[in-house]
């Protein structure tokens, strides 16, 4: 427990989440928990951790729950921001159920979290920065009107640079765009080239949108002739004219010529690529490929090889008399000199194709050239509130999602060690858990009077044999909602003594688990958990070698309270 | 919680190194993170870092990292803002925070370390609090020299203003007086504003934001109240206009209204008398302290600072270009600039440099493909100049255009200035008065030294 002002405020706070008299009795238990909150004598460090404590309180009723915001609030006034910003979590968390409520604090969140993004501490930037974006995943206009906040200035460090061009590309509305995208193309000629291709890739994020105006700063930064900037615009035509097809014309006309200052692999695969499906736009598209062809020897790359065949192959189809000569000197190296074997093979491949015959190779090759549904699979929707509120204040944001999703991963192997007697602790005094399944787990014992054997023994083979052998006695299911860790339920299930036979890997669809239990008059309890993701629920089939109505009962609900409770911790 | 804590040095050398539960690696954590932090990719950020199982959360501070290892998915505000006490609190107990001073201190630090954390578990990181349990005293680096005016730091010294400073109170450690009672009862008061603009290339503001704060450092025993009285005409928030109950004839007041966007004020202020005198009472502990913090943007009741008039001439077919950069400082005739630097991103390629400039104290040269123009001292109301010819061989572009005005090579520019200006704020805010309750010890009256001070944090002008 950590040091919390003076001797009282600990008192209070040890009452309040570990005594489990105290949580049995509901009018006590919330009486304390206003006593917590009204503690004046704390300081920052307190404030926090009594917010970080609060996030296990779940109020009773909506006025109980009105009442502690209340009182909360003077916490999101606090100067420092990891208060502000632990009230706002547990705001979030408490009003999940009303949207506006939340709405309404990440408004007043607005002001300290801009302070944090200017501050001059380039740490606390950062991590503001991240929570921004977080925000703007909800609410895409919440920052619409402090956009000039995210303008990089030129004495930043590159990762606050790169959030900054991120937010800005996700607050880009109506008004502001005009502004925006004139500070995004002056960052597209930095010295860093790292930081100018970031803005060129967010001008091409920015052009699904307002794609007039971004092809137009495109084109022109073409005309500068450098290399980096070159491959990345190319690039990002060739993305934007799969999505938004009315910009086709312009970005035809901007091409020719750029060829010259194209070295890397991706810009010039981007480049075959679009002169390919538009070849028939670019008038001089089969000289361009024709370089290309020539120089086939010295090309070090084989995907971009394999993207002039299919380029020049489509070129054909649409210019013959240009491109027959030169295609069929390309299809004659691929096959007959040819190295890399996944070349030769699309040489080959297209080579036998044209065999078939043209209206054949018409068919499989003359597909769509854009989609602009694609653009709105890949838009973000908007995301519930609710589906991040958990991770608000954590570093989740800061390391985004993804990264965050192979941390975890990679963790949960060593996680179950130290997690182990915070898991367990729930079944036996259980400060962690809400106080509805405090009480039931409590109840369980008189209920049934069932009495699981701990340390029972049973062997795969043997449990198989017995489980062939038995009918389904009961069959049930619970919902269930996404992830959850499988080495959690072990733990949690082992405390009720009930053991884990086998089960699949984390992650696996479908998962499986086989537990088994004995009670004290000897009777076997066989499970089977099935989690099929896409019905969301957990499908319980238990099978008992001796018929007894009651056990079996009281075992469900058993089963069911430590399903139901790692349900709710998870969420 | 915290696993870990470490500090070290911007070579990676640790200098301090606890273990708070013992439930992760050894010391070589510490290299394993300088290790990770360099070889770090561009587009990674460095803030935080995992490496199996463990999250390394760091923050510079005066070329130091400090660092924390947690296990745990914890708050990042709330760690981050502990790390940058803790940076304030070893600089209060050391004297100023650096290599030298931690590492003759290193005693002092772990006493400190062990008070404020307990298994990885913030007690408390109260001045006052602390106080009773530390025994260590600290060892100050070196007298203060008149020659040496890199130990000046921000308090008590203007950096080339006057060369004198009031006292080493920069470099002294706050609760070092037991054994030296005749140090003198000081008190420092800052209001330093940090100014970023964006001004378009036609002249017309495109944004403007003034972050300021206070700051006290205070010597004074703890105890003895404090009232800082700030300008009257002082108002909060886009409404309210003070002048207004006054009666008088123009909306602003006596003088012009000194408003801002956002005030937030530390938890230990008192503001029972800031509605009706705009006075902020307080008991402040030892040692330095953010009182308050307010934010202003788009709206400055004072002209900007500095407004920069360039042409540009560039010549394609010979590859000449030609800068003409007029620096117009619009402060107040007594105000003056200190160590005002221009810079001007150059096209690529850029070889040689020839200037003609206003004053010879002025230098200018090419740095990382950039210009640098380097202004020791700019008075306010004066006007400077600086023509500035380049050739750039190789300046990509369709042919000859001949002499051009109008368009600027692309890769030239903006400008950004970096620049001090002393005695000087950019919202207008003044701290009227400081008065402390009850003189202290009696012996004399303590020393109060109120400073103001903007600096640039990014002045960026369009070409």
């Amino acid at each position: 427990m950590p040091y919390l002002g003076s001797e009282d405020v600990v008192k209070e706070l040890k009452k309040a989440l570990c005594n489990p008299h105290i949580q049995a009795d509901r009018l006590r238990y919330r009486n304390v928990i206003q006593r917590v909150i009204r503690m004046s004598k704390l300081d920052q460090w307190g404030q926090a951790e009594v917010l970080n404590f609060l996030l296990r309180y779940q109020p009773r009723s909506e006025e109980e729950l009105f009442d502690i915001l209340n009182l909360l609030d003077s916490f999101l006034k606090s100067g420092s921001p990891g208060v502000v910003m632990g009230a706002t979590k547990l705001f979030l968390i408490l009003a999940k159920k009303f949207p506006h409520v939340q709405t309404d604090v990440l408004v007043r969140v607005k002001g300290p979290l801009l302070a944090a993004c200017s501050s001059e501490s380039r740490e606390l930037c950062f991590v503001a920065l991240c929570h921004v974006r977080q925000i703007l995943h909800s609410l895409p206009g919440h920052f619409s009107s402090h956009y000039k906040k995210f303008f990089c200035s030129y004495s930043e460090p590159h990762y606050i640079k790169l959030q900054k061009v991120e937010v800005l590309c996700e607050l880009v509305n109506d008004e502001n765009v005009q502004q925006v995208l004139e500070e995004l193309r002056g960052y597209c000629t930095d010295v860093s080239a790292d930081f100018a291709q970031a803005a060129i890739f967010a001008i091409g994020g920015i052009a699904r949108t307002y794609t007039d105006q971004c092809v137009q700063i495109l084109t022109e930064l073409l005309g500068l002739q450098q290399e980096h900037i070159t491959t990345v615009v190319v690039q990002t035509f060739r993305d934007l004219v799969w999505l938004c097809p009315q910009c086709t014309e312009a970005v035809c006309q901007a091409l020719p010529g750029c060829e010259e200052n194209i070295q890397d692999s991706e810009g010039k695969q981007a480049l075959i690529w679009l002169l390919g499906v538009h070849g028939e736009r670019i008038p001089n598209a089969p000289y361009v490929l024709e370089d290309f062809v020539e120089n086939v020897k010295s090309e070090t790359f084989p995907a971009v090889k394999m993207e002039l065949l299919t380029a020049l192959l489509r070129l054909f189809l649409s210019r013959p008399a240009e491109c027959q000569d030169m295609l069929g000197r390309l299809l004659y190296y691929c096959i007959e000199e040819e190295k890399d074997m996944a070349v030769r093979d699309r040489g080959l491949f297209y080579y036998r194709l044209l065999l078939v015959g043209i209206d054949e190779v018409k068919r499989i090759l003359c597909s769509p050239k854009s989609d602009p549904t694609l653009g709105l699979l890949e838009d973000p929707a908007e995301r519930p509130v609710n589906s991040w509120a958990s991770d608000f204040n954590t570093l989740v944001p800061v390391y985004g999602k993804s990264r965050w999703a192979t941390i975890s991963k990679c963790q949960g192997a060593e996680r179950c060690g130290p997690e182990l007697p915070k898991t367990s602790s729930f079944a036996a005094s259980g400060p962690l858990i809400p106080e509805e399944n405090k009480e039931r787990v409590e109840e369980l014992p008189d209920s049934g009077a069932l009495m699981l054997v701990p340390n029972l023994q049973l062997t795969a083979d043997y449990f198989e044999k017995t489980w062939l052998s038995l009918k389904v006695a009961h069959q049930q299911v619970l919902p269930w909602q996404g992830e959850f860790h499988p080495d959690t339920l072990q733990m949690a299930l082992q405390v009720v003594n009930i053991q884990t036979i086998a089960m699949s890997r984390a992650g696996a669809r479908p998962w499986k688990a086989y537990l088994s239990a004995q009670d004290d008059t000897g009777c076997l309890f066989l499970t089977e958990l099935l989690l099929k993701p896409e019905n969301s629920e957990m499908q319980i089939s238990v099978k008992q070698n001796e018929t007894r109505t009651e056990t079996l009962n009281s075992f469900i609900s058993v089963l069911e309270t430590v399903i139901g409770t790692i349900e709710e911790i998870k969420s | 919680m915290i696993s870990q804590f470490f500090i070290l040095s911007s070579k990676g050398d640790p200098l301090i190194y606890k273990d708070f539960r013992g439930d992760s690696g050894g010391r070589d954590v510490a290299e394993l993170f300088y290790r990770k932090l360099t070889g770090l990719p561009g587009d990674e950020s460095p803030v935080v870092m995992h490496h199996e199982g463990r999250h390394f959360i760091h923050i510079r501070h005066s070329g130091l990292y400090l660092v924390v290892t947690t296990s745990e998915n914890v708050s990042p505000f709330g760690l981050l803002e502990l790390l940058s006490r803790l940076a304030t609190l070893l600089g209060d107990y050391c004297g100023s925070l650096g290599e030298g001073t931690i590492s003759r201190n290193v005693a002092l630090v772990y006493e400190l370390l062990d008070e404020v954390l307990d298994y990885g578990y913030v007690q408390t990181t109260s001045t006052e609090m602390l106080k009773n349990f530390i025994q260590t005293e600290a060892v100050v680096s070196k007298p203060f020299s008149l020659f040496d005016l890199s130990s000046v730091g921000l308090f008590g010294a203007e950096t080339q203003q006057s060369k004198v400073a009031p006292s080493s109170a920069a470099s002294r450690p706050v609760l070092s007086s037991r054994s030296d009672q005749s140090q003198k009862n000081e008190v420092f008061l800052d209001v330093v504003e940090r100014l970023s603009v964006l001004i378009a290339s036609n002249g017309s503001l495109l944004k403007v934001d003034v972050q300021g704060e206070i700051r006290l450092k205070s010597f004074l025993p703890s105890g003895s109240e404090m009232r800082i009285g700030l300008t009257e005409e002082f108002c909060v928030g886009k409404s309210e206009l003070r002048g207004e109950e006054k009666g008088s004839v123009s909306p602003w007041g006596y003088g012009p209204g000194i408003r801002v966007d956002e005030v937030s004020f530390h938890s230990s202020v008192n503001l029972d008398e800031f509605e009706s005198h705009r006075i902020l009472r307080l008991q402040p502990p030892q040692g330095e302290l953010t009182v308050m913090r307010y934010q202003l943007s788009d709206d400055l009741p004072s002209p900007l600072p500095f407004r920069l008039f360039p042409s540009v001439q560039w010549d394609r077919g010979s590859g000449r270009l030609q800068v003409y950069l007029k620096l117009r400082c619009d402060l107040p005739l007594k105000s003056q600039a200190l160590n005002v630097r221009l810079h001007l991103p150059l096209p690529r390629g850029v070889v040689s440099l020839s200037q003609e400039l206003s004053s010879p104290e002025q230098k200018a040269e090419l740095a990382e493909g950039a210009l640098c123009w380097d202004l020791p001292r700019v008075q306010g109301g004066s006007q400077l100049s600086g023509l500035f010819q380049m050739d750039v061989p190789r300046l990509p572009g369709p042919p000859s255009h001949g002499l051009s005005t109008s368009t600027p090579p692309l890769g030239l520019g903006p400008t950004s200035l970096s620049f001090e200006l002393p005695r000087h704020t950019c919202s207008g805010l003044q701290v009227r008065f400081l008065r402390l309750s009850f003189r202290p010890c009696g012996n004399a009256n303590p020393h109060k030294w109120v400073r103001h001070l903007s600096h640039s944090d990014a002045y960026v002008i369009r070409i």
